[in-house]
């Protein structure tokens, strides 16, 4: 089971200069909810923003991580 | 179209997206949704007093398994508008407070701009005039 740490970790390392910063919504462990700032989003429509963040854990969402709420900016 | 024979239900999917302007993929009905992130969606879209389709996913695993690959998006529900993936619930959420899901769907926002001047409270009521006498 993915921690808040490490899918912060992850959508860090992924998209550029991104912050992201991920709670566990539930307390379960498998529902997190991520707030993202990267200038990569500049331009982007907001599907094409939730994708960059979301192909980040392709497969696993509906997996291991039930579901992830995600909120993009750029900063 | 090869595809068009080898699968039919995807093929069914991008029929049933082309031909509703507003299609939500849910899981439940927007009676009864069977999920918060679902009824959430179901929720935004019903304010805006905008029509839509609703298609249940949940009676066939195969229909999420080919919207997903269709659209690339991994999660339920997911909000087509003429044709286009707009999101799921965290997006139609976000435009539904910004005033961007009225927009999308071609309805006037509640307050975030006042109403045009046809709805001006001072105006007569229509007109009739009577030319019986």
């Amino acid at each position: 089971m993915p921690t808040t740490d490490e899918i912060k970790q992850r959508i860090e390392s992924a998209i550029p200069d991104a912050t992201a910063d991920v709670e566990d919504w539930t307390g379960g462990g498998d529902h997190f909810r991520a707030t993202v700032v990267s200038p990569a989003f500049d331009g982007l429509s907001r599907i094409q923003q939730h994708k960059l963040v979301m192909d980040v854990f392709a497969g696993e969402i509906g997996g291991p991580i039930h579901a992830l709420s995600v909120k993009t900016q750029t900063p | 179209m090869a595809e068009q024979t080898e699968n039919p239900l995807r093929d069914a999917i991008a029929e049933a997206i082309r031909d509703n302007e507003v299609i939500l993929f849910m899981k439940g009905t927007p009676e009864m949704p069977a999920c918060g992130f679902s009824a959430r969606t179901v929720a935004a879209l019903q304010s805006t007093g905008a029509p839509f389709a609703a298609v249940d996913i949940l009676p066939d695993p195969r229909i999420r398994q080919e919207l997903s690959a269709l659209s690339n998006w991994p999660t339920i529900p997911q909000l087509f508008v003429k044709g286009e993936l707009v999101g799921g619930s965290d997006i139609v959420t976000e435009m539904y407070e910004s005033g961007e899901l009225h927009e999308a769907l071609g309805v006037e926002a509640p307050e975030a701009a006042p109403a045009p001047a046809a709805a001006d409270p001072a105006a007569p009521p229509l007109g009739i005039e009577n030319n019986l006498r």
